[in-house]
């Protein structure tokens, strides 16, 4: 609705570099709800520079909490930090409940903090899409530290993790937690898992799980997997945890690899785009919803098949395409 | 694409009861808005704070108890102060109507009472959010106009 | 005729509805006969007044010797002027105090603490000091009245005031009688005032509790309440459940602490709300006090009959009240209290006409406190015991009641028990739910209020208002200054010092809490005193 002038938005480019939360607000919208690139383009040159924790566990496990915690550890060295709450969006409304801020007014006061909360939206991939946008401005914006916080579900949680340098996973010593986080590939994303709520039974037996599924990894990977306890409410192990991060980022810098894997996140999301506006293109102009519409029935009837016709529309553009060249 | 209203419910002062906040949020949500819910105990400055950081249209604020001539002029001001003022605040709880009235000369945008149907809260942003949203638009393009012309 | 006759008959008849239920959504039959009440054992699930299970009432001959306390919740603007209050109803024939607090008080926060500002005296009576306690009782003998405070983190220090204005009236502890809200699971699920996370907080009840038992043997240490679950809008059965089963974790933690059950437990006494369902109110009511009376003998292995003896003061639904055609909330009230006089209450706060728009005004308070005398006086209800006992209907729901509240008490034994269950935003999600459907189904008309959703009327609301004057805060914080200029300084400091110490240690907080009392220490001071020490606690977020 509030659809914003790109050219009179980037008069403020100046007011973004220097961090006013306004105008920080304000391009996080624009970009969260325009597909139109512009303000991104523009604002690319100056990001690159904020190193990115993606946060992510199983709803409950204290995340927001937890995000909140290493924020003031951070602070406490002069860090600016931005960071970015995604809760899941209504299926049914479309609309969302945002809460993950409570736990965070605190350090909402703060002049060096910024936290946005995002809505799911719904739509598949266009989550991860619009929050790793919405980084990058946050990114612009001056900040040496972006937390992503998201609830791991699934994909997205994946897609995420490909903007974040470090990626912290939480769970909690719930039964079947650590199961359903292997499921859902979230260990395979991790490179330091935190067991929360550390007081409560059963967490010594996770830990002990996890150490036994991470000894294969250490070896392949070079770098030891920390498998860290906590008591977010009562400050407990968030030293270690900081501390955790730090040598990871060391560890990247060290190895070369934080150039390299950012490389390879630059290249995917390259990909991820021209997919994306590809994928919009098809939907507008090449795929025609009626005339599927019409061939359905006969799909249905099974006098035709979806193989064949996906394999004719699909040759058809690659013919044209040669075509062109 | 659309922009998705996104509104805050706060809960202002030291009054616990969030019972109207929470179906107030929940109404909104499943008339497809994006609700940033504070939680209780928030001081105002934390609820302007959150506002601009949320870039939300609308503030909607529950008191029950009794503050409401002090806090929400407070509110005012600091949406005043930070430049924010076209953020709509709007609010309801235990209020007379004498003071809903002297708050909405005061610029708060609209007092709903108890007993107003959520169907009309959802209504009230709807329209009021789209007016802004049109006003805003038609400055944009005066602006830009401006800028050409110098 | 016969009943299946009957039955036939009666399908042909066209209803006015499509589906009957209790305003907490439990379907309702056409018609209840001693058919539904087949298994029904009279001595077994009713009993005598005064015997168990105490269905009937708690006491051999109910309001034929005594009535009901008419006890009207109050406070407002400072000490003064809450006292002015007190006296104009006691002169109106109330017969109990019932102390209401401004929202800095029930926090723990002192009159100029920088959230406090706008919130004095606005909700209640702000309470800073001794002092202050000494002005609103100035004049009232505590030894011929019992006196309610609602209360709850900082209980211990708003009963060790009262235990010092006692003494310098010259009563001694043992004579006080009286109740303190101090409910604190109830806070965490439905009324949200907090200061302490849940384990320091059932310490500090357990310390007075066993303080009480030996020094205040008459007071009530705990009001286990269903009130303000009912008000954050759970259904009756949610009520029920929850209030009784938090009770019973009081017992269960007084029992781990060291305490005798039969020592502490007939101190304990409960509040429930009153709310539109005329039935189902008072079948509410009389399963509480079968649970009750049940789980105490059979679980908890008390063997004092009056460890058994669910009492319980009432309020009328103040969520039912409509900013609408306010006359129509003292019709409202009047049928509440009704079913709370006819459920067996011990004690009674009828809500006024114009509390939602602000706190009532001497008018309609006194309309509100001669609702109750109505009933006593004129109607005849209280000349005999539970006169619906007996009642096909009454009886049925009361059963259901009771089965559905054990379901209940699974469910939470399932989840780790109350205080898991409140980390686990179990009752916060449930009754954040209730409330919402109750909305949606007002707003759909399956539920009416007159006034608000059918029988509406342009109108003009004109009725008076209580104003609370700018000057309250700024007079109350004045005194609290000059109370803090006069005091020994130095023994504020020493008896602080202590309280922290005592509370580091696992000694019984309450003698500590009234030494800083008696040195003048404020409320404040004490409560951030124990929260360095206990820490804060910080609310899940449940939709």
């Amino acid at each position: 609705m509030k659809n914003e002038d790109i050219s009179i938005k980037m008069n403020s480019l100046k007011k973004l570099l220097k961090g006013d939360k306004r105008i920080i607000a304000q391009t996080i919208s624009a970009v969260e709800n325009d597909t139109n690139t512009k303000i991104l383009e523009t604002i690319f040159p100056y990001t690159g520079k904020a190193y990115h924790i993606g946060i992510t566990g199983p709803p409950g496990a204290g995340k927001s909490t937890l995000v909140n915690v290493i924020a003031k550890k951070l602070l406490e060295k002069n860090n600016k930090i931005g960071i970015i709450a995604v809760d899941p969006t209504s299926p049914f409304s479309g609309g969302a409940l945002l809460g993950d801020r409570v736990r965070m007014t605190d350090l909402a006061l703060q002049k060096n903090v910024f936290i946005r909360s995002m809505a799911s939206r719904g739509s598949l991939g266009g989550l991860a899409s619009k929050t790793k946008d919405a980084a990058l401005v946050l990114d612009a914006s001056g900040m040496d530290y972006v937390l992503i916080e998201t609830i791991g579900v699934g994909q997205v949680e994946l897609d995420i993790a490909q903007v974040c340098d470090t990626t912290v996973v939480i769970l909690v010593p719930e039964s079947g937690d650590s199961i359903q986080a292997m499921k859902a590939g979230l260990l395979e994303i991790a490179d330091i898992i935190v067991v929360n709520k550390g007081d409560r039974e059963g967490c010594d037996r996770l830990i002990m799980e996890l150490k036994f599924a991470f000894e294969l990894r250490d070896k392949q990977a070079g770098w030891h997997f920390p498998i860290l306890k906590t008591i977010a409410t009562e400050n407990k192990g968030i030293e270690e945890l900081v501390s955790a991060i730090d040598s990871h980022r060391a560890y990247l810098h060290k190895s070369g690899k934080l150039e390299d894997e950012r490389k390879g996140k630059l290249m995917l999301r390259i990909h991820e785009l021209i997919e994306e506006k590809i994928r919009a293109h098809l939907k507008e102009k090449i795929i025609k919803e009626d005339e599927l519409k019409i061939m359905i029935d006969k799909v249905y009837k099974r006098k035709l098949n979806p193989y064949r016709i996906a394999s004719n529309i699909a040759k058809g553009i690659i013919k044209s395409q040669t075509r062109r060249k | 694409m659309d922009r998705k209203i996104r509104v805050i419910i706060g809960k202002p002062g030291l009054d616990g009861h969030d019972r109207g906040a929470k179906v107030v949020a929940a109404a909104l949500r499943d008339a497809g808005m994006e609700v940033i819910y504070t939680g209780l105990h928030q001081t105002c400055e934390s609820i302007v704070e959150a506002a601009i950081q949320e870039d939300v249209d609308i503030i909607g604020l529950s008191i029950l108890s009794g503050a409401h001539m002090t806090i929400f002029p407070k509110v005012l001001n600091l949406l005043k102060k930070k430049r924010a003022e076209d953020i709509i605040l709007t609010g309801g709880g235990i209020i007379p109507e004498e003071d809903m009235k002297k708050l909405e000369k005061k610029g708060v945008k609209k007092m709903f009472g108890p007993g107003t149907p959520t169907t009309e809260i959802v209504d009230w942003i709807n329209e009021n959010v789209r007016a802004k949203s049109k006003k805003t638009k038609t400055k944009k393009i005066k602006k830009k106009t401006g800028k050409n012309r110098s | 005729m016969k009943k299946d006759d009957w039955e036939k008959k009666s399908k042909t008849c066209k209803e006015r509805d499509q589906e009957f239920t209790t305003v907490s959504g439990l379907p309702i039959k056409t018609l209840y006969t001693h058919e539904d009440l087949k298994d029904f054992d009279y001595d077994r699930d009713l009993g005598y007044p005064g015997e168990f299970p105490y269905v009937r009432g708690v006491y051999t001959n109910m309001y034929r010797g005594r009535l009901w306390t008419m006890r009207q919740f109050s406070g407002f603007g400072t000490p003064k002027d809450t006292n002015k209050r007190y006296k104009y109803l006691l002169k109106h024939g109330q017969t109990g105090l019932s102390v209401a607090f401004d929202f800095p008080t029930l926090y723990g926060r002192d009159s100029d603490d920088a959230f406090a500002c706008g919130e004095v005296g606005k909700c209640g009576v702000a309470i800073d000091t001794l002092r202050d306690m000494e002005i609103l009782f100035n004049g009232i003998p505590l030894d011929k009245i019992s006196t309610s405070m609602t209360i709850n983190p900082p209980a211990a220090i708003l009963l060790a005031m009262y235990i010092a204005v006692g003494e310098k009236q010259g009563v001694p502890t043992n004579v006080l009688t009286g109740t303190i809200q101090n409910d604190m699971l109830k806070e965490y699920q439905a009324q949200k005032t907090w200061i302490y996370p849940p384990e320091p907080s059932m310490r500090i009840i357990t310390d007075i509790m066993g303080y009480c038992s030996d020094n205040v043997p008459k007071w009530n240490t705990i009001s286990i309440s269903g009130y303000h679950i009912r008000e954050a809008g759970s259904t009756a059965l949610q009520e029920l459940a929850f209030t009784l089963k938090n009770g019973f974790t009081y017992v269960e933690y007084g029992i781990k602490a060291g305490l005798s059950v039969d020592k502490f437990a007939p101190r304990l006494s409960h509040f429930f709300n009153s709310h539109l369902d005329f039935f189902e109110e008072i079948a509410k009511y009389r399963a509480a006090r079968r649970i009750w009376a049940r789980m105490m003998q059979n679980k908890y292995n008390a063997q004092n009959p009056r460890s058994y003896l669910m009492r319980f003061h009432t309020q009328t639904a103040g969520c039912t009240l409509t900013a609408q055609q306010p006359e129509n909330n003292i019709i409202r009230t009047a049928f509440q209290a009704f079913a709370a006089v006819l459920g067996g209450t011990q004690s009674l706060h009828t809500n006024s006409m114009d509390e939602t728009f602000a706190l009532p005004t001497e008018k309609a308070v006194k309309i509100a406190l001669r609702t109750q005398q109505l009933i006593a006086c004129e109607t005849g209800v209280a000349n005999t015991i539970d006169p619906l006992g007996g009642s096909y209907y009454i009886e049925t729901l009361t059963d259901e009641m009771e089965k559905g509240a054990y379901e209940y008490f699974e469910k939470i034994d399932k989840l780790g028990g109350v205080v898991a269950a409140i980390d686990k935003g179990f009752f916060q999600r449930e009754i954040s739910r209730s409330a919402y459907e109750y909305q949606k189904k007002l707003e759909r008309k399956e539920r009416f209020h007159v006034g608000v959703n059918i029988f509406k009327e342009d109108e003009k609301v004109n009725i008076e208002i209580l104003k609370i004057s700018k000057e309250v805060e700024r007079d109350q914080v004045k005194l609290l200054k000059k109370v803090k200029k006069e005091r020994n300084n130095a023994k504020v400091k020493e008896t602080l010092k202590r309280l922290r110490m005592a509370a580091a240690n696992d000694e019984n907080l309450m003698p500590k809490i009234l030494d800083c009392v008696k040195a003048y220490a404020t409320l404040g001071e004490m409560c951030n005193t124990l929260k360095e020490e206990f820490g804060e606690y910080h609310e899940p977020i449940i939709f």
